[in-house]
């Protein structure tokens, strides 16, 4: 191992909170060398990030408190240093990119000021700076240095902007980089790009990168070491080979267990009855066109999902086959009736069959609302089951089969977490009895643990109730797991479709191999070998 | 394969909500402004009917008879005012006039605002459109110079005069309303129960109100001491309220020449309108934050507050 650059020592950070002090770290140590990169592997909640803005200085205290420990960096400790000595050392010495590029760049100057700003603050001269700037953002990989410096920030995608969120960081020749789920907002071809840009400025320059993380897949493609966080303690650290293969803890155990993709796929049964039809459905955004005409069924208990990168029509698809957004052509039948020119009459008893789970349930579950109340409502807006014993009843049966239990009936939705909310929001879903549920990005927002959890809770509510399920997501290894059958979207169009096992083990078109390819493995050896045939092909 | 079991996973402690009363009980502040508003409203019932008479007679021997004195009898004890009527019998009766006219107003304006701001929030483009003119124009018109017209035209009245401070007060509900259901229309929770097949009634009343409604409540305490400075100035051309009826408001604009000679006969009842208006204020507050289960904790962590702060206050620094 590498001499450390920067060492964390016993860190403790307490949170006081109305509700009491909360221990967000114990005792935590890390420390990353020269060239190295270290993975902070950890859930929601773990207290993962927390360290890490110790050591840019970016906890509030209060509400934080620095409890106990040191952070060493060349042979000062950092928390014991002035605040105009730190912020010598942020971004010079020390710099961070973060998870949401666009709410860390200012929409109102352009990319190319701000990127030289970050040297023109450090007190070099603006021509240097300039010249440095553009050298940077030709090496990240933006075509046309020139041009992108006199943007703004809105006018780059997701991808573009995590790369000029890299340029910045490393303006000064940072020794240290710190990135808190970089790729997480970004489609999974962009994630590994961006992933492979990180690597190759590393070799170039050096630098430590410490990498925070809920994603194994990403672990095992960039990290050296991992350290791994439950609850605000570190359980197990070591190589990341070492601690994938050989994990000691319980919970690096469960967590590795839970990532998804690993296991039976499940086979379609061909003699159900057809329950939703699409031909040729179209929709369109001004002189966007969001959706090409897309075609599809869906058979009773049948789990179709549609995979695609961010602008690939798969939510447009969802939301028109909601009646969220009138098509613009084609048609949807639903057991022989077309949805989209349905009245409003005959929509009503429609939309009792078709239920939707949506992707983040703090934003889909009305927060003023009691979960009894929440997941009545159906009832109430289609007049059934009007005795009060019975819906109490009812409520507690369906809290029970979500796996929630009937007490939680008279609590609102922010008393529970995220995987409990998602819960809700499906025994809402099945209050209304319905055949078929629409999940459009339904675990995406959830811990790998939790996504698990409500996954095969998902697949035998379609075992026992024979619910179809219309599953949206970018997250293959989930699909793998849940899905019979595959659609894969690509610019508004369907590119591929056939059963599960056939797209994963036999994938024809090209965009779907090279989802496939990107799509990162949480086991490091296999990411190891994909790497190298890779290399090996370009060479 | 990991453990996907539907293990019951334990909620949050459960905590029976206290009643709204204990809650307001805890917040002193809060209790206090409840109190106060109280007695206003309680003076404002029956003030007339009881002190009514005290209020009108004169005794020119009383002219701006000084306060805190017990000399002329307890009513006397705030002074007296220009024609030697007592101060403390004045301002219980002009409670009357002052809170039917500011409560009325802000009545009025929050619902008819909030009502065509939803209808122009949730509605298609045209109706808001046509809606938001409407405010236009309601604004660009000076509202003073709207109200001296009408109140002449139709003559000074306290209903008249509600009815054209709510007119001129409209535009500000309308548009917060509209800004705000704007937003709220497009969360991914309007969505779901639009997905549910809930009706436009539901998702407005059920959905879209309960969220503007805080909003709305604050700036209508606000209002209420705009209100209540507004009906002053109308009062003072003459056009407003008209003696022997009484408003704070009229109060505070008769006493101004006085106020280097006699300061008691403006200031009583200026510090009535800020008290009044800071009461309302302490308890929307308190009202927005108790109503709100998300914010609720807020006050009930209070009760428990002894607990909690011993550790974190001694290590903080």
């Amino acid at each position: 191992m590498a001499e450390a650059l920067l060492t964390v020592k016993n860190l403790s950070v307490d949170f006081h909170t109305a509700r009491g002090t909360v221990h967000a770290v114990k005792d935590v140590s890390w420390s990353v060398g020269r060239g190295e990169t270290l993975a902070i592997l950890g859930e929601s909640g773990s207290g993962k990030s927390v360290s890490a803005n110790a050591v840019m200085n970016l906890l509030d205290t209060p509400p934080a408190r620095i409890v106990s420990g040191e952070i060493l960096y060349d042979g000062k400790d950092l928390l014991q240093v002035s605040y105009e000595e730190h912020r010598a050392l942020n971004g010079k010495k020390i710099a961070m990119i973060f998870q949401d590029p666009l709410g860390h760049l200012n929409p109102v100057y352009t990319v190319g000021w701000q990127i030289v700003e970050m040297m023109t603050a450090h007190g070099r001269p603006a021509a240097m700076a300039r010249a440095r700037a553009l050298e940077l953002i030709a090496r990240v990989g933006i075509a046309d240095p020139e041009a992108a410096m006199r943007k703004y920030p809105h006018q780059f995608s997701g991808g573009q902007r995590q790369r000029l969120m890299i340029a910045m960081a490393l303006m000064l020749k940072p020794d240290i980089l710190i990135a808190d789920e970089p790729t997480t907002a970004l489609d999974v071809t962009i994630q590994a790009e961006v992933l492979a840009l990180l690597k190759e400025l590393q070799a170039e320059t050096g630098m430590g990168l410490v990498l925070i993380t809920h994603d194994l897949g990403v672990v095992a493609e960039i990290a050296d070491r991992v350290v791994v966080m439950n609850q605000g303690e570190i359980v197990e650290t070591g190589s990341v080979r070492d601690v994938y293969h050989q994990p000691q803890h319980a919970y690096t155990k469960k967590l590795i267990g839970a990532a998804p993709g690993k296991g039976e796929i499940k086979l379609l049964e061909a003699d159900a009855p057809l329950l939703l039809e699409t031909k040729n459905l179209k929709k369109s955004y001004g002189g966007f066109t969001a959706l090409k005409g897309a075609s599809l069924t869906l058979l009773r208990g049948q789990s179709l999902a549609v995979v695609g990168e961010s602008g690939s029509g798969k939510s447009t698809l969802a939301r028109t086959l909601l009646r969220l957004e009138v098509a613009d052509g084609g048609e949807a039948l639903w057991k022989g009736r077309d949805l989209i020119r349905m009245g409003a009459r005959e929509l009503l008893g429609v939309r009792r069959e078709i239920q939707m789970v949506f992707q983040d349930p703090t934003q889909s579950l009305n927060p003023r609302m009691s979960v009894y109340q929440l997941i009545a409502e159906g009832w109430d807006i289609h007049k059934l089951m009007p005795d009060r014993a019975q819906r109490r009843a009812r409520v507690a049966e369906l809290l029970d089969q979500v796996g929630l239990s009937p007490e939680h009936a008279e609590r609102y939705p922010h008393q529970f977490s995220g995987g409990q909310r998602q819960r809700i929001a499906i025994a809402r879903a099945l209050a209304l009895e319905p055949e078929l549920i629409i999940c459009d990005e339904a675990v995406s927002a959830l811990d790998v643990s939790i996504q698990a959890q409500v996954i095969a809770l998902l697949d035998s509510l379609r075992r026992r109730l024979g619910i179809a399920f219309l599953f949206i997501a970018h997250d293959l290894g989930v699909v793998r797991d849940f899905a019979d059958t595959v659609i894969v979207m690509q610019a508004g169009e369907i590119v591929e479709r056939g059963p599960t096992a056939q797209i994963f083990d036999n994938p024809q078109h090209p965009y779907t191999q090279r989802l496939l390819a990107a799509n990162l493995d949480p086991d490091p050896d296999v990411q190891a070998s994909r790497r190298a045939s890779i290399a090996a092909q370009n060479a | 394969m990991t453990d996907t079991s539907l293990a019951k996973t334990p909620a949050p402690a459960p905590r029976a909500a206290p009643p709204l009363l204990a809650m307001l009980w805890r917040d002193k502040l809060a209790f206090a402004s409840a109190v106060i508003l109280l007695l206003i409203v309680v003076a404002a019932l029956l003030g007339p009917a009881l002190l009514g008479e005290m209020a009108n007679d004169q005794n020119l021997r009383g002219r701006n008879f000084a306060p805190f004195s017990l000399a002329r009898g307890w009513q006397f004890f705030l002074g007296g005012d220009s024609l030697g009527r007592p101060m403390l019998a004045r301002l219980i009766v002009a409670a009357h006039s002052t809170i039917l006219i500011a409560a009325g107003t802000v009545a009025a304006a929050a619902l008819v605002g909030a009502a065509a701001g939803l209808v122009a929030g949730y509605m298609g483009k045209t109706t808001s459109q046509v809606i938001m003119r409407l405010a236009d124009v309601i604004m660009s018109f000076p509202s003073l110079l709207l109200a001296v017209v009408v109140l002449y035209v139709l003559g000074p009245s306290i209903p008249n005069m509600i009815l054209v401070l709510a007119i001129t007060r409209i535009p500000i509900y309308l548009r917060t309303t509209r800004a705000e259901v704007l937003e709220v229309r497009e969360r991914m929770f309007v969505q779901a129960a639009v997905v549910m097949g809930a009706s436009h009634r539901r998702i407005i009343f059920r959905h879209i109100l309960p969220v503007v409604a805080p909003t709305l409540l604050t700036i209508a305490t606000l209002d209420f001491a705009f209100v209540m400075l507004a009906e002053s100035s109308l009062s003072f051309l003459g056009i407003g309220v008209q003696p022997p009826d009484i408003t704070w408001g009229l109060m505070v604009a008769q006493g101004r020449p006085y106020l280097t000679t006699a300061w008691w006969l403006a200031f009583w009842p200026g510090l009535l309108i800020v008290i009044t208006a800071l009461a309302l204020n302490l308890l929307s507050g308190w009202m927005r934050i108790a109503l709100d289960p998300n914010q609720r904790w807020r006050l009930e962590a209070r009760s428990t507050a002894p607990v909690s702060a011993k550790p974190a206050s001694p290590t903080h620094g």
